[in-house]
């Protein structure tokens, strides 16, 4: 166990990460890290990325994945967790690591959820294995006297996560499942105009797939309520350095920018981005955009 | 050290000779040296470089466009332990990038296609370059256009600025595409290279070295460096990424959003090998003049920048590696350190092209 980098102030560090825990949840894997150093600086919505494969891997990028807890006190030192859809080379090859394999960590990257001044009425709405950072979330705005709701959504019941946790840090929980195998048949955004209107929350906090973080943005726009959404753009490094997980993101000075979802995000105002521009598994730059193409492209 | 500096305004012929005479030398003194030492541990490495007039302690760089422009990386590691930070390939105006996907991973190496995203020469010199300078970074500063005249106006802004001091180089990145020839990239074309070195080294003081950045996309690329160099580029960085595709197989359509994309990688390291192999012989047998050569491609190890420098690079740039460890341009370079000790070499120079020497 050792902490390969961490330059004084950083607030990151790459650690070499021993697995203490892995286990099934539904179609899912929840692992556990001993992550010295780690568990002290991060925040509700921030990320860790992941090398996969060992030294002499082929699959050379990093996995990113939002933190679903820290512990930076324990009988192994601090820990992190995270939740792992195996999907691919990299999340198998995570998934089927055992107690005791090392794996190296860089984290906690990017920005946090902002929580509110005041203690409003909040709504944290997660979709599939989004959910994971959510719990944490709402462990800390209840802290500060925010009332929690939760709605978790999924196509199916093995592809929601936390329904149990869910119960345990929120005041209310609400499920939706696409084929109705568990809770309200149906999507995220067909319960949630009536629980902001019921609860008058302020907040909606969301993480999950970008069809559904528009639709929660659009919904919570209309309610009147701020959506703060985690968004899932691939990343190649997870630092700050790549420039391939870029989206459109208006700034307070009202110019499109294509800003990098690693260090500006995860977290954006659901207000804030151009979600016109997803479309088909693409994101095209907005006409408007600080530099955009000219006629006939770069 | 200063072979390539002392050197490069003398006669071709004289070129060579210092060349052959400096590795007869350096390999018999690191024999003599480590039968001397028997047991002692072996004395440090100098690892210190002299590119061109531009003396660095190491010669690890950054490679451009996998780096950020320095506070990113700064988090992981000192950006001063560098012989250079190269920066990001700067335009004369912002440009936006291209959409996403922009990235594919492929076997041990990606795709990319970012489409020189970057905020312009004027905002650069106003932000990046001076957090360079107050960071105490040397900064190799990289530069493109979509036509020669914005290479030099691009340069011209740069040697304006009020941080150039901390400029020790510049790199002109001419694989990128001409608008005026159809958008084939400039490292294709010797006439179309050729021109824009000269346009950016009119714009910039002789003591500051620049490096034309070639792509291996090409039949012959001593020719393009040959060109480059009579132009006036004083050392060239090899290699730019190599034009790939890639299929997403479930929909059944290209996977980045540009369609084509850089390739990049350990996969490419061969490629690297090669070209730089090509061009530093080229200069052994007098058709090209001696001018540093800053090796680039697949490096992720330090046997792999060995491997490189021993083909003939006086520098070693680490690009792709750094997304997979953030610390990788400065560990590799204490893996390269390490290694030439464990040899018992004195001088890092003194590896430099010593494959050549040893051809069966």
């Amino acid at each position: 166990m050792s902490t390969t980098a961490a330059r004084p102030g950083a607030g990151v560090v790459q650690v070499t990460g021993e697995l203490i825990a892995t286990r099934r949840v539904g179609a899912y894997h929840h692992l556990t890290f001993v992550a010295p150093g780690l568990a002290e600086h991060a925040r509700p919505g921030q990320f860790v990325a992941v090398a996969v494969g060992g030294p002499t891997s082929a699959n050379l990028l990093r996995r990113c994945f939002s933190i679903h807890r820290v512990s930076p006190s324990g009988t192994y030192g601090g820990t992190v967790d995270v939740v792992v859809a195996a999907h691919g080379p990299g999340t198998q090859w995570l998934t089927d690591l055992r107690a005791h394999d090392e794996v190296d960590i860089v984290g906690p990257l990017g920005r946090p959820f902002p929580l509110p001044k005041e203690p409003v009425p909040t709504i944290l709405v997660g979709g599939g294995y989004g959910s994971a950072p959510l719990f944490w979330l709402a462990e800390t705005l209840r802290e500060r006297g925010c009332r929690v709701e939760m709605v978790l959504g999924a196509a199916t019941e093995s592809r929601l996560f936390g329904v149990v946790e869910a119960r345990r840090c929120a005041d209310g929980v609400t499920v939706t499942t696409d084929d109705g195998s568990l809770g309200h048949r149906g999507w995220v955004s067909d319960v949630l105009p009536e629980l902001i209107r019921s609860t008058g929350a302020g907040v909606v906090y969301a993480c999950g797939p970008m069809g559904m973080l528009r639709s929660v943005t659009e919904v919570a726009t209309a309610e009147g309520a701020v959506a703060q959404v985690a968004v899932e753009e691939s990343m190649a490094c997870g630092v700050g350095v790549c420039m391939t997980c870029v989206m459109p993101v208006r700034g307070n000075d009202g110019v499109t920018r294509m800003v990098r979802s690693c260090v500006e995000g995860p977290i954006f105002r659901g207000d804030r981005v151009r979600w016109e521009s997803f479309e088909n598994g693409y994101c095209t730059v907005p006409a408007d955009a600080l530099g955009a193409p000219k006629e006939g492209g770069h | 050290m200063g072979v390539f500096g002392s050197t490069r305004l003398t006669a071709l012929g004289s070129r060579s000779q210092t060349e052959t005479v400096r590795h007869g030398h350096s390999v018999a003194d690191a024999a003599d040296d480590a039968a001397v030492r028997g047991a002692e541990p072996a004395p440090a490495v100098d690892m210190s470089v002299d590119l061109a007039g531009a003396v660095l302690p190491s010669p690890m760089m950054t490679a451009s466009g996998c780096a950020a422009n320095g506070k990113e990386l700064h988090r992981f590691f000192d950006v001063t332990e560098l012989g250079a930070f190269v920066t990001k390939s700067v335009m004369a105006e912002p440009r936006s990038g291209r959409g996403t996907p922009r990235m594919a991973e492929t076997p041990s190496g990606m795709l990319n296609s970012i489409g020189l995203q970057g905020p312009g020469i004027r905002a650069f010199v106003e932000n990046d370059l001076p957090w360079l300078k107050q960071a105490g970074a040397r900064a190799m500063v990289s530069i493109a256009g979509s036509t020669s005249g914005e290479f030099a106006d691009v340069a011209a802004i740069l040697r304006a600025s009020e941080a150039f001091d901390a400029v020790v180089g510049v790199e002109v990145n001419i694989s990128c595409p001409n608008v005026a020839n159809r958008g084939l990239v400039f490292a294709c074309d010797p006439h179309a290279s050729a021109k824009v070195v000269a346009l950016v080294r009119e714009q910039l003081p002789r003591d500051i070295p620049i490096f034309a950045k070639l792509t291996p996309d090409v039949t012959d690329i001593v020719t393009i460096a040959q060109a480059a160099v009579k132009a006036g580029a004083d050392g060239l960085t090899m290699i730019n990424t190599l034009l790939g595709m890639v299929i997403d197989t479930d929909l059944l359509r290209p996977q980045l959003g540009g369609v084509t994309g850089g390739l990049s990688g350990p996969a490419v390291r061969p490629v690297a090998v090669r070209a730089i192999w090509q061009v530093r012989a080229a200069m052994l047998q007098g058709r090209l003049p001696f001018v540093p050569i800053v090796g680039v491609g697949g490096v992720r190890t330090g046997r792999d920048a060995l491997e490189l420098v021993a083909a003939g690079a006086s520098a070693v740039q680490v690009g792709t590696a750094t997304f997979n460890d953030p610390t990788a341009p400065v560990r590799v370079g204490r893996e390269l350190r390490d290694l030439l000790q464990d040899k018992g070499f004195a001088r890092f120079t003194d590896v430099v092209g010593i494959a050549h020497e040893r051809v069966g």
